[in-house]
């Protein structure tokens, strides 16, 4: 916008050009080492890839089917998982009479190949140690996964940032990474920061739960999320009409446009 | 690098003589769309075709069905492989539309409520292969579907039946619409499999 | 049919570009509102992919793949941001 952002090609601009790009998105073989049930109609996937360069938390990417015809099918997944190392984690739910994550439901056994290309997506990323702000996650359904990732990275970081998660979800049978979450939001890392874990049930809640049934509300959002007076960044992924009315609510209750991020997912099955 | 997905076959693709080569058959009717619904009402629509002099010939909603609404059964062709067959429409002939129309350009621009377009020559829209579609399936278009009123021309991929439209603009070249500047090819018949530039 | 945001469309570009260009900020030639192209609406149920602006709905860029081929039009955006 301004000509002081322009960099003066006598000057060159080597400082800036040393911190980019750093994961590089690429294809890749990937080797299915586990297959197991996540949720009543999900799988977590655990894939081994040699060649993948590890990836920010929140980012997505492509799994690619190849029919003996020569037919493919394209589908994103979030990743579930974070950081450096070769291993992935998807959690994929079955889309019914869908094309693709039936056959990543049923069909995949360990030892087979899948192709992915990826890492996807600089945007709806969080990356320890770049903002003191919190970080409010809100997640829908399956939207949590690119939201696991990020309180799981920032619990293994130990990253001092002030995290919670709303999560709205059909039943207990239903909320994907149960064991995990429950761990993030007990567990207080070294410096006392834990993440603050708030579910909505939509359909049915635990016979221990003493909060009412039925879709998050203005109400409840307002109640259980970090205020906007305390400037957090906020990630928010879910269905589309679950993003499009939290994003709406976040904005009338004062925070910036700026500081919602969003994923919507929905579309191709 | 592509290797086959051991198990995966997709959904069922069998070739079939009574569709155009890489359709398949489809018996719901999906949805398309680039962009959000307008919502029209025939309170307000109207239809303008344009000709090289300038001048307006404009048909209100009752105007337009006071032109002749006919039963037309035609197959419909989606260039993103689905297609439909003996679907039952209700519609307006372009070729009453043109009867007063004088004009030498042999190209037609369909313009929509909302802003698309596509190009199409005016030989494929005349003597009963196109119309001003109101109903389809027995029903009023829903707004979805393109309703109040879309063009129907049955013989090309489906794109070229613009949704919502509003306006039909003679032009002495073939220019592209908005698919057809996108990548879609500038005639699209399906049976020659004209898909892509 | 609903929209996407335009997160979904690094996949695709990244097929073209070496740098994530839904990270990049660009300039709508409709409304002129600087904004990431991760955050325009992105609608997937076409012949292609269309991305419109959040603002006011142009049409930013399209995305249509016949599998060997694609074609990619940023006519909606008069300038892209990248940073080194």
């Amino acid at each position: 916008m301004t000509q002081g952002a322009l960099t003066d090609p006598a000057t060159g601009g080597a400082e800036a050009r040393l911190a980019r790009p750093q994961r590089r998105a690429a294809w890749h073989v990937a080797r299915v080492t586990e297959v197991r049930p996540e949720t009543a109609s999900a799988v977590r996937l655990v894939l081994d890839v040699p060649t993948w360069p590890g990836n920010d938390a929140g980012a997505h990417l492509d799994v690619r089917l190849t029919a003996p015809d020569g037919y493919q099918a394209t589908r994103s997944y979030s990743v579930a998982s974070a950081g450096d190392g070769t291993q992935v984690v998807l959690a994929v739910d079955e889309v019914p009479d869908g094309e693709v994550s039936p056959f990543l439901v049923h069909d995949l056994r360990p030892g087979d190949q899948l192709e992915l290309h990826g890492p996807l997506g600089a945007f709806f990323v969080w990356r320890p140690g770049r903002d003191t702000r919190p970080v409010q996650l809100i997640a829908g359904g399956s939207g949590v996964v690119p939201l696991y990732a990020m309180a799981s990275l920032h619990g293994a970081a130990s990253d001092p940032t002030a995290f919670r998660l709303l999560y709205s979800v059909r039943t207990p049978q239903d909320v994907f990474f149960a064991d995990e979450l429950a761990s993030l939001s007990g567990a207080a890392t070294h410096d006392g920061s834990t993440l603050g874990l708030d579910l909505v049930w939509t359909r049915r809640a635990p016979d221990s739960s003493p909060d009412a049934v039925g879709r998050l509300t203005r109400q409840t959002l307002a109640a259980r999320t970090i205020p906007a007076a305390d400037r957090p960044l906020v990630y928010v992924c879910g269905p589309t009409g679950f993003v499009e009315a939290i994003a709406g609510w976040l904005q009338e209750a004062g925070h910036d446009a700026a500081d919602i991020r969003t994923e919507r997912f929905g579309g191709t099955p | 690098m592509s290797f086959i997905t051991r198990g995966f076959s997709g959904h069922r693709r069998e070739p079939d003589p009574q569709l155009p080569p890489g359709q398949t058959l489809v018996h719901d009717w999906p949805v398309l769309s680039a962009g959000p619904t307008p919502r029209v009402d025939t309170a307000t629509w109207e239809l303008v075709i344009r000709d090289e002099t300038g001048a307006d010939h404009r048909w209100d909603w009752d105007g337009l069905l006071a032109l002749g609404v006919e039963d037309v059964t035609v197959d419909i062709h989606c260039v993103t492989h689905w297609s439909k067959l003996g679907m039952e429409w209700r519609g307006v002939s372009v070729d009453k539309l043109f009867e007063d129309v004088e004009s030498e350009h042999e190209f037609v621009m369909a313009h929509s409520y909302g802003g698309d377009t596509t190009n199409v020559p005016l030989e494929d829209l005349l003597d009963g292969k196109a119309w001003i579609a109101v109903e389809a399936d027995g029903e009023p278009l829903t707004p979805e579907h393109g309703g109040p009123a879309r063009l129907l021309v049955p013989h090309l991929y489906f794109w070229k039946s613009a949704k919502w439209v509003r306006g039909l603009v003679m032009m002495p070249d073939d220019e592209p619409g908005f698919w057809e500047q996108n990548g879609y090819h500038l005639h699209g018949d399906p049976w020659r499999e004209e898909r892509y530039w | 049919m609903t929209h996407l945001d335009g997160n979904a469309l690094a996949g695709v570009l990244a097929e073209v570009f070496a740098v994530d260009l839904t990270d990049a900020r660009a300039r709508c030639t409709g409304c002129g509102n600087v904004g990431r192209l991760a955050e325009a609406m992105l609608y997937t149920g076409a012949p292609g992919l269309v991305a419109r602006c959040a603002g006011c709905d142009q049409v930013l860029a399209t995305v249509v793949d016949s599998g060997d081929r694609l074609w990619l039009s940023l006519t909606g955006l008069s300038a892209i941001e990248l940073r080194r």
